[in-house]
C-alpha cells in the first residue's frame, strides 16, 4: 500500500515537474528562438540590485521599446564575479549593481566601455567613475535615524564624529558593522580621516556600548520602538515603516555641511566590454538616467534621484541638505582596509 | 562523472595558480588563516558530536523503544532537514535573538535584552539543529539491522544492560554514526547562511567576504584549498573510524523481531525530550514563518507564490536527483564491489562539491560553462549538473550502503544462469538496492530544493525557483513576500523524505527484510550479508 502511494507520488511529482517543465521551455524557446531582427533587440542584464525594486523598471523599458531584455538577478558581488570568470564569453551586456566597490572591481579588471560624455554629464562627477566607465543611477544618503519621543531635531549634533562623545553612551546607539553600506561609509571614514581616525571613532562608539544589529530595517524597527534613541541607516528604509503607520515615531536626520555621516553611497550601472548588443545597452543607461524612471527611484523605492529636476517623495529629505562629504566615490575601493581594521577592533 | 566533481578543486587550482606560489603561502600560514581553520574545524566537531548525541537516542528510542507515538518522532525528527540555513538562521535570529520575539513576551516580565546568540553559540545551535537527521537517518537504518542474537548473547553472558549497549551494539553502530557524521561535519564546513547570519568567523564566510570585499579571487581560492585539506582530513577520520573494527557476516538466522525495551518511568520524561526537540528545530522556524506571512497578508504584501516558482524549483530538484543517483551508481558499484585504493580515491574525490561552499562550486562551473561548455552554459542542463558536483556524495552513501547488504553471491548465481551483466543489474541488483537508492534520491531533492548560491548564478537567465524567491524578497528585508515560497520549500521538499520515513516505519522493524511482508529481495541474501552500514574491511 504505501510503497504504491510513495510511487504514486513520485509519478505524481514527476508528472507536474514535466508539464511546468515544457511550459518553461516554450518559454525558453520563444525567448531565444526568434527571428534575427528580433534577436537584435534583445539585451542582457546582470542585476545585482533585487527584482522587488527594478523588476517594474525593467517591464516599463521593455514596453516602451520593444527591446527583449534578460535579467539575471543575484547579489551585487556575485553577480560581479560571475561576469569576471565569464570573461571573453559573458553573455551579459549591462551590469547593474547596488554599491561602488563591485562598479570599481568591474572597471579596474578592464570590463567595462567608455559610456558617452551625454549620459555621463547627466550625473555629477561625485557620483560616476572618473573613467566614464560607469555612472550612478541613485542614490542612497546615510542617515541618523531618531526616535522622535525621545528625542527632537534640535538634540543632534553637527556631525556624526561627536556621537563618540560619552553622552551618548549607555546603549543609546545602535549600529549594524556587518552591513554593507556601513563599511563603505567606514571606508569614506578612512579615506577622510586616516586609518587612525576611523579607528578612533570606532572606538569611541563602542566605548557607548551601542546595540548590534544585523541590518538597516532592524534598526529603524529598534528606533521606533524606542530600544534605541537613534541609530546609523540608509535613508530609505524608514519610509516603508511610514507607509505602513504615518505614526511611526522616528524621522532622519541628514548631518548638514557635507558631514562623513550623510555620505550618498550609489546603485549604478555600466556597459561590458564584451557587450553584443551595444546600442539597446546605451538605450537602457539612458532610459535609468532619464526623467520618469529617475521618478520611479525616488518615488517608489525613496531612493535619491541623481539627475536634476526629478520630483521627488514628499518624505525624502531635501536634496539641496544633502552635500556629499568631499569624498569621491570612486575612492571607496579598500573594502579590504576597511574589514582589516573593523575585524581588529573586534566588530565583525 | 567522479572527475566532474573534481572541476571546483581544478578551478580553485587555477585561481590559486594566479597570484603565484610565494601569495598563496602567506595566505596559507597567515595568523588568521590558521584561526579560521581552528575556528572552523571547532565548529565542525562540535555540531558533529552534538548531532551524533541528539541523532543516536532518538534513533534506539523510535526504534526499539515502547516511546508513545514512534513514528510521529521519526518523521518530526527527519523534517529539520527540509529547512534552509539562511530560512532557518533568520528564524533563530528573530525568535531568540537579544531583541527577538521571545525577548518580546517576556518584555512585561522586565526582560529587556535576553543573552547575545550570536558568534559560536548561536552557530553551533542552528547547524545543530538543522543538520542532525543526517544523523538520525543513517544511525536508524543501522539500528533496525541489528541483530538481535548479539546482544542476548551478551546479556546471557552476564553483561547488564547499559555495557551491553557500550560494549556490544554501540561498536555495531559506528560506522552509520561516522557516515552520518562525515554528512555533518562536511556541511557544517560549506554552510553560509547560518553563520553569516549567526556572525560566526568560519571558512566559508572569511572565502563570502573576500568575494564581496574586493571581488579578491585568488585568495578565495587559496581559502577554498585550505578548506579542501581539511576535507580530506575530516574523510581519513571517517575512513579510520569504520576501517578497524570487522563487520562480520552472519550466518543467516530467522527472520527476528528484537525485542521492545520498555522505557517504565522514562516512557513519558523520554516522549518530552523528542517533544522539546521537534519544538525547537521545526516549530520555532515555522512558527517564525508562519509569523511573517500572517504580518505581510495582513500589510497586503503580494504573496509572490506562483505555479511557475514551483514548477521550476520541483523540476530541477527532481532532474538533480535522479541525475544524481545515476551519476552515484558506478561509484557506489566501485566503492562496495572493488575496495582498493583507486576506488577509494574515486568515492572520496566525489565529496570535493559537498565540502565547498556552494557560490564556489557555482563560480567555478561559471568559468567551466563560460569558457568550455558554453552551448550549455546558463541551460537546465548545467544547473543539474551543478546539483549532482554539489550533491553526489549524499547518493553514493544511499546507494553504497544498499549494495554491500546485497550478497554478491546472488550476482554470480545470476551470470551463471546465463543473464548477461547489464541483465543481472536491472533484474536481480536493482529491484535490492531500491530502497537505498530511493532515500538517495530524496535526500538529494531536498538538498536541491534549497540551494541558492548554484541556482542563482547558473539556473537560465529568468527561471526563477522556490529559494531564489526567497532570497529576492529576504535580501530587500520583505519578510512578509518570503514567507509563502519559504513555507511551500520547507512543505515540498520534505514531502518526499516523509513519505520515505513513513513507508519504513509502516514495516515491521526487523532485522533482516526478509521479514517484511511485501518480500524485497534482499531478504535472501541480508540473511548471510548483515553489514551494517559501511564496508567490509
Amino acid at each position: 500500500m504505501t510503497r504504491r502511494a510513495l510511487g504514486g507520488l513520485l509519478l505524481a511529482l514527476a508528472l507536474t515537474a514535466a508539464a511546468c517543465g515544457s511550459a518553461g521551455d516554450t518559454d525558453g524557446a520563444s525567448a531565444t528562438g526568434e527571428a534575427p531582427d528580433a534577436e537584435a533587440r534583445s539585451l542582457t542584464v546582470y542585476s545585482g540590485r533585487s527584482e522587488e525594486l527594478v523588476g517594474p523598471v525593467i517591464e516599463q523599458f521593455e514596453g516602451e521599446t520593444g527591446i527583449d531584455v534578460e535579467v539575471r538577478y543575484g547579489d551585487t558581488a556575485q553577480m560581479a564575479g560571475a561576469i569576471l570568470e565569464e570573461g571573453d564569453n559573458s553573455p551579459a551586456d549591462v551590469y547593474f549593481g547596488q554599491d561602488a566597490g563591485a562598479l570599481g572591481a568591474l572597471s579596474n579588471n578592464g570590463r567595462f566601455q567608455t559610456l558617452d560624455a551625454e549620459l555621463l554629464e547627466r550625473v555629477d562627477p561625485p557620483f560616476r567613475s572618473v573613467d566614464g566607465h560607469w555612472v550612478g543611477v541613485s542614490g542612497r544618503a546615510r542617515v541618523a535615524v531618531y526616535n522622535t519621543g525621545a528625542l527632537t531635531e534640535e538634540d543632534m549634533p553637527a556631525s556624526i564624529l561627536d556621537f563618540a562623545a560619552p553622552v551618548w553612551g549607555d546603549g543609546k546607539i545602535g549600529w549594524a558593522p556587518t552591513n554593507g553600506s556601513f563599511q563603505a561609509f567606514v571606508t569614506a571614514m578612512r579615506v577622510a580621516l586616516g586609518d587612525d581616525g576611523a579607528r578612533a571613532w570606532l572606538e569611541g562608539i563602542q566605548a557607548n556600548e551601542p546595540k548590534v544589529f544585523e541590518n538597516n530595517t532592524a534598526i529603524v524597527e529598534a528606533v521606533g520602538a524606542g530600544e534605541i534613541e537613534v541609530g546609523f541607516a540608509n535613508h530609505y528604509y524608514l519610509y516603508r515603516y511610514l507607509e505602513d503607520d504615518p505614526n511611526f515615531p522616528a524621522a532622519n536626520y541628514v548631518f548638514p555641511n557635507g558631514d562623513l555621516g550623510s555620505l550618498v553611497n550609489v546603485a549604478g550601472v555600466g556597459i561590458l566590454d564584451t557587450a553584443e548588443h551595444t546600442e539597446e545597452a546605451r538605450r537602457f543607461v539612458d532610459f535609468l538616467l532619464s526623467a520618469p524612471t529617475q521618478e520611479y527611484f525616488a518615488i517608489e523605492t525613496f531612493e535619491i534621484p541623481l539627475i536634476e529636476g526629478v520630483e521627488t517623495a514628499a518624505a525624502l529629505p531635501p536634496l539641496e541638505s544633502l552635500q556629499q562629504p568631499d569624498i569621491n566615490l570612486n575612492e571607496l575601493e579598500d573594502l579590504q582596509g576597511t574589514l582589516d581594521l573593523m575585524t581588529e577592533a573586534g566588530l565583525i | 562523472m567522479a572527475s566532474a566533481t573534481l572541476l571546483p578543486a581544478v578551478y580553485l587550482v587555477v585561481r590559486a595558480a594566479d597570484t603565484g606560489l610565494d601569495s598563496v603561502l602567506d595566505t596559507v600560514t597567515a595568523g588568521r588563516t590558521l584561526d579560521l581553520l581552528a575556528r572552523t574545524a571547532l565548529l565542525a566537531v562540535t555540531v558533529t558530536a552534538t548531532s551524533v548525541a541528539l541523532a543516536v537516542p532518538l534513533a534506539w528510542l523510535t526504534v526499539r523503544t515502547d516511546l508513545p507515538w514512534r513514528r510521529v518522532w521519526v518523521v518530526l525528527g527527519a523534517l529539520p532537514l527540509a529547512i534552509p540555513s539562511y530560512v532557518g538562521g533568520f528564524a533563530f535570529v528573530a525568535a531568540i535573538g537579544p531583541r527577538g520575539l521571545v525577548q518580546g513576551w517576556l518584555a512585561p516580565l522586565g526582560v529587556e535584552e535576553l543573552p547575545s546568540i550570536y558568534g559560536f553559540p548561536g552557530a553551533w545551535l542552528v547547524l545543530t539543529l538543522f543538520s542532525y537527521p543526517y544523523v538520525l537517518l543513517t544511525v536508524r537504518a543501522a539500528v533496525r539491522r541489528l541483530d538481535p542474537s548479539l546482544e542476548e548473547a551478551s546479556r546471557i553472558l552476564g553483561r547488564g544492560r547499559r555495557a551491553t549497549f557500550w560494549r556490544v551494539i554501540l561498536p555495531q553502530l559506528r560506522p552509520s554514526i561516522a557516515a552520518g557524521g562525515l554528512l555533518v561535519a562536511l556541511y557544517t564546513m560549506s554552510d553560509f547562511g547560518a553563520v553569516s547570519l549567526l556572525r560566526f568567523d568560519s571558512f566559508t564566510r572569511a572565502i563570502y567576504v573576500q568575494y564581496r570585499a574586493s571581488l579578491d579571487r585568488s585568495t578565495a581560492a587559496t581559502l577554498g584549498l585550505v578548506l579542501i585539506t581539511l576535507m580530506v582530513v575530516v574523510l581519513a577520520a571517517e575512513t579510520r573510524s569504520r576501517g578497524r573494527a570487522e563487520y562480520h557476516r552472519l550466518h543467516g538466522g530467522g527472520a527476528r523481531t528484537p525485542p521492545v525495551v520498555p522505557l517504565g518511568r522514562w516512557r513519558w520524561p523520554a516522549a518530552a525530550a523528542c517533544a522539546a526537540l521537534v519544538a525547537v528545530a521545526l516549530v520555532v522556524p515555522l512558527g517564525v514563518i508562519g509569523y511573517w506571512l500572517v504580518r505581510g497578508i495582513s500589510a497586503g504584501e503580494p504573496l509572490r507564490l506562483t505555479g511557475t516558482l514551483i514548477g521550476h524549483s520541483l523540476v530541477a530538484s527532481a532532474l538533480g536527483a535522479g541525475m544524481a543517483v545515476v551519476a552515484a551508481w558506478p561509484v557506489a558499484v566501485l566503492a562496495a564491489r572493488h575496495p582498493g585504493r583507486l576506488s577509494r580515491v574515486v568515492e572520496r574525490a566525489s565529496y570535493t562539491g559537498y565540502a565547498l561552499p556552494g557560490v564556489v562550486v557555482a563560480l567555478a562551473l561559471v568559468f567551466f560553462g563560460a569558457r568550455v561548455a558554453e552551448p550549455i552554459y546558463q541551460t537546465r542542463t548545467l544547473l543539474v549538473f551543478a546539483y549532482v558536483v554539489l550533491f553526489l556524495p549524499q547518493a553514493v552513501g544511499a546507494i553504497r550502503a544498499s549494495l554491500l547488504q546485497v550478497n554478491p553471491s546472488l550476482e554470480e548465481a545470476s551470470r551463471l544462469l546465463g543473464r548477461s551483466k547489464a541483465a543481472t543489474t536491472w533484474s536481480v541488483v536493482l529491484p535490492l538496492v531500491r530502497p537505498g537508492a530511493l532515500a538517495g534520491v530524496a535526500l538529494v531533492f531536498l538538498t536541491c530544493m534549497k540551494e541558492l548560491p548554484a541556482t542563482l548564478l547558473l539556473a537560465p537567465t529568468g527561471y526563477d525557483t522556490l529559494a531564489t524567491q526567497v532570497w529576492n524578497a529576504t535580501s530587500e528585508a520583505f519578510f512578509g513576500r518570503a514567507a509563502a515560497p519559504a513555507l511551500a520549500l520547507v512543505l515540498l521538499s520534505a514531502l518526499p523524505m516523509a513519505v520515505l520515513v513513513m513507508r519504513e516505519v509502516d514495516r515491521p522493524d526487523a532485522p533482516y527484510p526478509a521479514a517484511t511482508k511485501d518480500g524485497d529481495g534482499a531478504d535472501i541474501s541480508s540473511g548471510l550479508s548483515q553489514a551494517v552500514v559501511g564496508p567490509p574491511t
